[in-house]
């Protein structure tokens, strides 16, 4: 059986209505999730004989700005096994814009969540140590977001006094 | 064949203070190359051979602020880095002068965003500005003359006792 017709059934056989979506484009399969199932689902497809998808290359996330459910969170995993890319989708609402964190199974998510945090302002539950990357603690926006301007909102991060 | 070749006997010349201080100060400018990102290549290549920023007294660059007396901001400055490069603007010892190096530093350059300071005269005071995307190592050198032109009009009065400034601590 082909990698990706295994992939998607086992997945459907082991969480059923959980699997919303399948779409395969131009070779990429991506495979939405519900939300509530993301981590079983993490830690089905790196624990699995046959998938083994032991790396996780990103997470990032997609905001969407006026869809209903605001922002989707992308995972990219990897397997030496098969020498296969998956990507993984969830939808989250904005308020709160919560879910859990995969850092438990893939170490390597965990400074990818806190960049998605930082980012889109998307709260992982359980991460270990979720702290901005880039901007400065203390700053209060989510520059990645829509609805934030390109040139920032002035006085909102702080320089040094003139001279 | 220098000035001495001509001298006959002991030699002296007369002059000032001021103007012989202000030849030994800009024969000797010794930078703090501030390189933080891409514009610090051009930077290294101006003090290299080829190019030679030896020839004017520059090519002492030192990377400790306290041996410094021109600052050379090379690269994209954010407002993270803002903090950190004032805070070293601040350990140099007075008298003391600043190029900024590069579209970026001048202006934000095209890092027109939001995590990149629109340029560095919003903190710092700048004395020489450096136009290009790198500046050529050319264009370095004629910024050094020209600070070197500033620094020989100076006179010693110029520079009082300035007390060193305590670096503020940011958290960040
Ligand atoms: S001016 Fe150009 S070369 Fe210099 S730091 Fe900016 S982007 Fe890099």
């Amino acid at each position: 059986m082909e990698l990706k017709e295994l992939i998607v059934e086992k997945l459907k056989k082991n969480f059923g209505e959980s699997v919303e979506e399948v779409t395969d484009f131009r070779d990429d399969l991506s495979i939405t999730v519900s939300t509530n199932k993301i981590v079983d689902v993490a830690k089905f497809l790196k624990e699995d004989d046959d998938l083994l998808f032991v790396m996780c290359k990103d997470v990032t996330a997609i905001d969407w700005a006026k869809r209903k459910k605001r922002f989707t969170v992308v995972y990219h995993v990897y397997s030496f096994k098969n020498n296969y890319t998956l990507r993984i989708k969830t939808n989250i609402d904005e308020n709160p814009p919560k879910l859990d964190s995969v850092s438990s199974i893939w170490l390597s998510a965990n400074w990818y969540e806190r960049e998605t945090y930082d980012m889109y302002g998307i709260i992982f539950t359980n991460h270990p140590d979720l702290r901005r990357t880039y901007m400065p603690e203390g700053f209060q926006y989510h520059p990645l977001r829509k609805d934030f301007p390109v040139l920032g909102i002035p006085g909102s991060l702080p320089l040094p006094e003139k001279i | 064949m220098g000035l001495e070749a001509k001298l006959q006997q002991d030699g002296f010349i007369t002059t000032t203070i001021d103007s012989i201080i202000a030849w030994a100060r800009k024969s000797s400018v010794w930078p703090m190359p501030m390189g933080i990102s891409c514009c610090a290549i051009e930077m290294i290549a101006a003090a290299d051979p080829k190019y030679d920023l030896a020839r004017f007294g520059s090519e002492v660059m030192r990377f400790t602020p306290r041996q410094c007396d021109l600052m050379i901001v090379a690269g994209t400055v954010t407002y993270k880095m803002a903090q950190v490069v004032r805070r070293i603007y601040d350990q140099m010892p007075e008298p003391k002068w600043v190029i900024a190096m590069g579209a970026c530093t001048s202006s934000g350059g095209m890092y027109r965003s939001y995590n990149v300071v629109q340029g560095i005269d919003q903190f710092l005071p700048v004395d020489v500005y450096t136009a290009g995307c790198p500046p050529r190592p050319e264009n370095l050198i004629n910024a050094v003359m020209t600070i070197q032109k500033k620094i020989s009009k100076t006179r010693a009065r110029d520079f009082q006792d300035i007390p060193m400034p305590k670096p503020e601590t940011v958290n960040n």
